[in-house]
Order: structure tokens, then C-alpha cells, then sequence
């Protein structure tokens, strides 16, 4: 219901610089370093050691959440087979591997206006000095917790709980009319 | 905005922290030998600091880590923030700057 209500809104003509982002494989790794390092293997990217940063490798991701936790991005439909390499790449390791592909909704805002639109509701500075390509990290937007990523200068990737999508999308709406 | 140092991520904003508690509050080694008036000052007893006080914090929007950080009760001044196990740095140390 969320989604084709965002579908709808995201729909209009005005909305072009909004985009709900085709389903995806997700799945949140937490481990220490030794697990970190396997799971690399085990998923293609050799997972970011600094801070707030991520790596990608064709159409996989990894993004540091926090000093043990990385978001993993994949195309759809990978479940099984990213489970099963990362199970078999872990071997000996502690960790955990959670699915969360439908908790969250992938929105991608673009364009010249992408930075102060998303500056509006988000707390963190976001020119590109202190948030450069390639950054990640798990913030707020209005009153919603998002993961906020920029892929290319101009682009944004949010991650936002599902239930949290429409008010993001609305709020977004809501900006952009004012700029 | 208030800026918070995080151990872990560097400043942010302080919105995207929450407050948990005193820190160092060590909880009793021998359970069995421990009398029910130092359990009850373990679990409910905490300092009322007037000035810099040690306590956690977490940051729970971003890497949802906890630390400890040294805190001026008086100005809400951040004196010092470092990550949890590491032990507190000396007040002398952090005051100066």
C-alpha cells in the first residue's frame, strides 16, 4: 500500500528528481574484523575499514554503518545465493547476517537541487567537503531514521524503513515545493 | 546545534544522540557476598554532578555504537568523548584547550 502510494506521488511530473529505487537484496552483517575480512570474500567488495564510507563493486554494495555493521546491497532476487556464499565464507567466524531486503524503501534524489532539498530536514552538513562521494552513514531526516548515501555528487541514495517511506516522500514534496 | 564528537564517526549533531546514564558504574563481582544495601546503590544510586561528570552516551541515529564522555553539568560543555573500555582521561588533560 506505502509503495503505491509513493509510486503514485513519485509519478508526477514535478517528481522527476525522486525516485523509488527497484527492489533490492539487503542484508545487515555484523561481525569483528576477522569476519569483516572473510565476508568480503564471501560477497565480491572488500568491505570500507574507514568510517561512514562505502564500497561498490558493479551492482554490490557495502556500506559501514558502525564500527561492527555494514549494509549490503544486491540486485533482487540474490537471497539465497548471498546467503550461502557469505555462510560459507564465515566458516569458524562469529557473526550474524540478517535479511532485511523488504524492511526498507530505497529512494534516490538527484540533480543541481538534491543537496539543500535533502539539507532541509537532514542535521548534517552536506556539501562536499563534509559529506564527499562516497560517504554513507545511518542519520535523520525529519523525524524518520534513513541511511543516507551519495553515489555521485548529485545523486543521494535513502534507505527508509518502509513505514517511514511515505512520510519521508511527502516531506520531500513538501521541501521542494519552497526551494 | 549542539555538536557531539563521536568516537567513532567524528562530530554530529547532537540530535542524533541519546543519553544513557553515569558511566563506570561497576556492577558487583561476587553476587552471593553482596548485601542488598550495595545492590540497591549499584542499581539506583548515581551521582548529582555539579560540574564535569563521566557518563554514556549513544549514538544511536548513526553508528549505534555507546562511549563515555566527560560532560560540564554547569555549560553542557563536552570536555572529552572516548569509546567504551577505554579509561577516563584525565580532567587536567582535557581542560586545557
Amino acid at each position: 500500500m506505502v509503495d503505491t502510494a509513493i509510486r503514485r506521488t513519485v509519478g508526477l511530473p514535478a517528481a522527476a528528481w525522486l525516485e523509488v529505487v527497484p527492489s533490492a537484496t539487503r542484508f545487515i552483517l555484523r561481525g569483528a574484523a576477522g569476519a569483516r575480512a572473510a565476508a568480503g570474500e564471501g560477497f565480491g567488495i572488500s568491505f570500507p575499514e574507514t568510517a561512514c564510507r562505502a564500497a561498490t563493486d558493479g551492482d554490490r554494495s557495502a556500506l559501514w554503518l558502525g564500527p561492527d555493521e555494514q549494509l549490503l546491497l544486491a540486485p533482487d532476487g540474490q537471497v539465497e545465493r548471498i546467503e550461502a556464499s557469505l555462510a560459507h565464507a564465515l566458516q569458524g567466524h562469529a557473526y550474524s547476517l540478517v535479511d532485511v531486503s523488504h524492511r526498507q524503501v530505497g529512494l534516490s534524489v538527484h540533480g543541481p537541487h538534491a543537496e539543500p532539498l535533502l539539507e532541509s530536514q537532514c542535521p548534517l552538513p552536506l556539501n562536499l567537503r563534509d559529506f564527499p562521494v562516497g560517504m554513507c552513514t545511518r542519520t535523520v531526516f525529519g523525524k524518520a531514521e534513513i541511511v543516507l548515501w551519495r553515489p555521485a555528487e548529485q545523486l543521494f541514495r535513502l534507505e527508509v524503513w518502509r513505514s517511514f517511506s511515505l512520510y519521508v516522500v511527502q516531506l520531500l514534496h513538501e521541501v521542494a515545493r519552497e526551494l | 546545534m549542539l555538536l557531539i564528537q563521536c568516537p567513532y564517526c567524528g562530530l554530529r549533531p547532537e540530535l542524533e544522540f541519546a543519553y544513557a546514564g553515569q558511566a563506570h558504574v561497576a556492577r558487583p563481582a561476587d553476587p552471593s557476598t553482596t548485601s542488598p544495601e550495595q545492590w540497591a546503590e549499584f542499581l539506583y544510586l548515581r551521582n548529582n554532578t555539579r560540574g564535569i561528570h563521566a557518563e554514556r552516551w549513544r549514538h544511536v541515529r548513526g553508528c549505534a555504537r555507546f562511549f563515555n564522555a566527560l560532560r560540564d553539568t554547569t555549560t553542557d560543555h563536552f570536555l572529552a568523548t572516548y569509546r567504551a573500555g577505554e579509561p577516563m582521561p584525565a580532567i587536567q588533560a582535557v581542560q586545557q584547550p
